[in-house]
């Protein structure tokens, strides 16, 4: 149904707003049907991962959000699989979060991060896809008068054998979805998969091609007013005034409002008008405790916590110190991690409509429930009387996950307007200024050499911000941000260290800038993995031994890490001949669930610049739930760690961070891009990420190999600091 | 009043001459394919053709454009998505996002018109757009076969 519509107060779900997108230039036509859920018209779901109509069309609903990691896809592929459906009839939807809520959260989580789409909710969406075709083929057997055992069930057509009679989902869905779920729900052995573990197109890619995808940017509601915003550029500064009368005349300008304390909007026909108004608008700030603030600052903050007597201890395996004080050789060294920007090729944005009766917010978000959540508490209205609808990202990588500052103020300015929808859309000046930043940390790491040149002990030490001190502070307990250690916890199913080294002590001093922290896609396995993996190649060098066969020598009871370590060096050829002027280097980690390690090959030249050549990552995810999207995550995964590793870097000045642009801000593109082998080694067994784990092997061997090609280990990061000239 | 070629149209905006020719396609013409990335033409989201030319839309104010420019957007590079590089984009499943395609589709298209058998090279130079879910493999692979199947060219 495509109707136009001027009126309000309906609630367009995200495949609706497809179809109104394809809209004539210059007209403002909306497709609109009733919501996405339970009151599909006609067409009862057979429970709430799926809905069945007669014409055999079957939509999936996906609770995790997709932003281009392809869970959409990877997610409706298992629930495919179990439903037994015919893939090219599948179709995908949102449920909100207010019908989750309403539900009594029967699609689980939604939160859409830590690689965790599939990871946590494979078990449970393939129950939901195995129940529905159970209960469509107990309607079958029902109309025919048969055990439903002696029925099957295969690309949406259920045949009783004997009697060679057959129907199609479509026509006893109704029925279906008026049996009772069944409770004993036993799921296929996934080497029995036919869809799931196949490397299948995305579902989504049509419309990303011909401009129709509407990303919340595009979303547009009648009678809608457009918003720009300017906050504090210092983190904890305030507004102390502006002068309104300066501006409230210029073209479409309706209202200039305060956000909250420390920010400052105005409102107008369209968002090109608002922004030219608010950057004439004179602000006067009053910049707070941290207007003194610079990353030199902070750098000697965290400098001081290296030595510091105070630390929480992450790991810990007999007497490093003591192995440190006896050692017959000790090597030592520092490394530095900067602040880093998410940079999402979508600015933060959203849409508000706020009345006495209900505030309703659309927006792409990670976490459908914590934009809820930010919406009621910002309205002021009760839960329910709120709702939230996802929009795809255009990017997430973390920054729209956990903190929902935007929403929080789109429902502010909403608020001093009720009646009239009005969509935020930050400056990318703003986004860069305002980000959620990858922690700065750094790192003081001690090695201990016997004299018969064996490493018997390591110390690591981390000093830094905490992401989980900065977002969930109750979740730190007696000072210690469990997140901090990634990848270097003790043996266990996530994040575990992949050496055993007879002495070891990993601990922390936190130490928190007031730069707002985020969970940055690969979060603190990123640096960690750095930290210990160019550290474990100094350690080789040192120890006159290959950097693989140093490693290899520690992993003996890591069979899973060493597995994928070998799986890479396999294919990239270690220790064979390479072209003259081309070096290697390794390392592995694990993190999210995954074990992954990449080998890369680069030349310097003799002026400095670095050429990367050729990636090869391996990685082993348990289950493979599509290796096509895998391989692109893995490539996609490099070009983030690759552009954090050469470029990424956020500065702090005067209490605020100096870039504000791409211009300034740089990151990876086309030109820089090595090419990228992927080796999927599922070993079975467990389930783990796809999207992050990768990001963190891509800058220590790229690292590793510039030491093999130039002898200079670069310790601070990003390399466009690093002279890597011939000395 | 402005007067503009859009997609084959000609249709009148009023707007101030100043705006960037991205937000009069986003704004006043209502075609939201083409992207705001970072307004100061570094990150591609905002390409357009004019007569032909890859051109980024958010630092060129609308009044640089004359009534006789073809400004061609994301939405009329061909009317049903069957244009070579949309089809190569399908083909190599390329978006992830998907939010900076629309431009990354309109340069590749102008670099093939321009230059039909691309090296990876000129490739490389002339496929500046940024992607941050890194699509480049693939957008690489698909404009290469885009140019060995020789579908695009002058003439």
């Amino acid at each position: 149904m495509t109707v136009s519509t001027a009126s309000r107060g309906f609630r367009p779900s995200r495949r609706q707003m497809l179809a109104g997108s394809a809209a004539a230039a210059g007209a403002f036509t909306f497709g609109f049907t009733i919501p996405a859920g339970a009151q599909q018209a006609g067409v009862p779901e057979i429970n709430a991962w799926v809905v069945v109509h007669p014409d055999d069309k079957v939509v999936i609903r996906i609770a995790r959000s997709e932003m281009g990691q392809g869970t959409l896809t990877g997610l409706a592929q298992l629930v495919a699989e179990e439903l037994n459906c015919d893939w090219a009839k599948v179709t995908t939807e949102y449920p909100t979060p207010g019908q989750n809520v309403a539900r009594n959260r029967v699609w689980g989580n939604f939160s859409t991060g830590g690689s965790r789409g599939i990871r946590e909710s494979h078990d449970y969406v393939r129950k939901g896809g195995a129940a529905a075709r159970m209960m469509l083929i107990q309607a079958a057997a029902n109309e025919w008068k048969v055990p439903p055992a002696e029925c099957v069930a295969e690309k949406s057509v259920i045949t009783h054998k004997a009697s060679g009679r057959s129907i199609r989902y479509g026509q006893v869905a109704a029925a279906a979805a008026k049996l009772e779920a069944p409770k004993d729900v036993p799921l296929k052995d996934p080497k029995d998969w036919i869809i799931a573990g196949k490397p299948l197109p995305r579902l989504d890619t049509v419309d990303k091609t011909n401009g129709r995808k509407i990303y919340g940017m595009d979303f547009k509601l009648p009678g809608m007013l457009n918003a720009a915003i300017k906050d504090c550029p210092v983190f904890g500064g305030k507004v102390k005034s502006f002068d309104a009368a300066k501006i409230k005349d210029m073209p479409g300008v309706k209202h200039v409002l305060p956000v909250g304390e420390s920010a400052v909007t105005v409102v107008a026909e369209t968002w090109w008008q608002a922004k030219t108004a608010l950057d004439a608008l004179p602000i006067e700030w009053d910049e707070g405790p941290n207007a003194q603030v610079t990353s030199e600052s902070i750098a000697a903050w965290l400098k001081e916590g290296l030595d510091s007597p105070q630390a929480v201890v992450g790991n810990q395996v007999g007497d490093a110190k003591a192995a440190i004080a006896g050692a017959a050789r000790v090597v030592e060294a520092v490394y530095s991690y900067p602040f880093q920007n998410h940079a999402c090729m979508e600015v933060m944005n959203a849409t508000a409509l706020y009345t006495s009766e209900k505030c309703e917010v659309w927006t792409p978000t990670q976490n459908g429930e914590a934009a809820l959540a930010a919406c009621a508490e910002a309205s002021g209205l009760p839960l329910a009387k709120n709702e939230a609808y996802k929009i795809d990202l255009g990017g997430g990588f973390g920054r729209r996950g956990a903190v929902h500052d935007w929403v929080r103020q789109v429902v502010l300015i909403a608020k001093q307007i009720p009646g009239t929808p009005v969509k935020l859309i930050w400056s990318r000046e703003e986004d860069m200024l305002h980000g959620r930043y990858h922690p700065i940390t750094q790192c003081k790491l001690t090695g201990a050499f016997d004299k018969d040149n064996n490493l018997t002990g390591l110390h690591m030490r981390i000093s830094g911000q905490s992401i989980v001190a900065g977002i969930f502070p109750q979740n730190i307990q007696n000072g210690r941000d469990p997140a901090v250690f990634q990848g270097l916890n003790p043996p266990g199913p996530e994040a575990s260290i992949g050496y055993g080294i007879p002495n070891l002590l990993i601990d922390h001093a936190m130490r928190n800038p007031h730069v707002p922290p985020g969970f940055w896609r690969g979060v603190n396995l990123n640096q960690n993995t750095i930290y210990l993996e160019s550290f474990i190649d100094e350690l080789a060098h040192s120890a006159g031994k290959d950097p693989l066969e140093f490693r290899r020598g520690l992993m003996k009871n890591h069979p899973k890490h060493l597995a994928v370590l070998n799986a890479v060096a396999e294919r990239a050829g270690w220790g064979k001949p390479l072209p003259d002027g081309v070096f290697r280097g390794i390392c592995q980690t694990m993190g999210f669930g995954s074990y992954v390690a990449a080998v890369a090959e680069v030349s310097v030249a003799p002026d400095g610049k670095l050429t990367i050549h050729r990636i090869v990552a391996a990685t082993d995810p348990g289950h493979a739930v599509n290796p096509a999207q895998i391989e692109r995550q893995v490539e996609g995964s490099f070009v983030y760690g690759l552009s954090a590793a050469l470029y990424g870097e956020i500065t702090i000045k005067d209490g605020r961070v100096e870039q504000e642009n791409f211009d300034t801000y740089e990151v990876m593109r086309l030109e820089a891009m090595p090419k990228v082998e992927t080796v999927i080694v599922p070993s079975g067994g467990f389930w783990g990420g796809v999207g992050e784990p990768t990001i963190a092997v891509a800058a220590p061997a790229v690292l590793n190999a510039i030491f093999a090609a130039t002898g200079k280990r670069v310790r601070s990061l990003p390399l466009k600091n690093a002279d890597l000239r011939k000395a | 009043m402005t007067k503009l070629n859009v997609n084959g149209q000609a249709l009148d905006v009023t707007v101030d001459g100043d705006t960037p020719l991205l937000w009069v396609i986003r704004e006043q013409i209502g075609l939201t394919g083409t992207k705001y990335g970072c307004g100061v033409a570094q990150c591609g989201a905002c390409t357009v053709h004019i007569d032909g030319v890859a051109t980024r839309s958010c630092a060129l104010p609308v009044s640089a454009v004359t009534e006789d420019q073809k400004i061609v957007t994301i939405e009329g590079l061909s009317p049903d998505g069957s244009h070579p590089v949309q089809q190569a984009w399908i083909k190599h499943d390329v978006p992830q996002c998907g939010f900076c395609q629309s431009g990354m589709i309109m340069a590749a298209a102008a670099l093939l018109q321009s230059n039909p058998k691309p090296t990876e090279a000129d490739i490389a130079s002339e496929m500046t757009n940024i992607c941050r879910c890194g699509t480049y493999v693939r957008v690489k692979a698909a404009i290469l076969d885009v140019a060995s199947g020789g579908q695009l060219g002058r003439g």
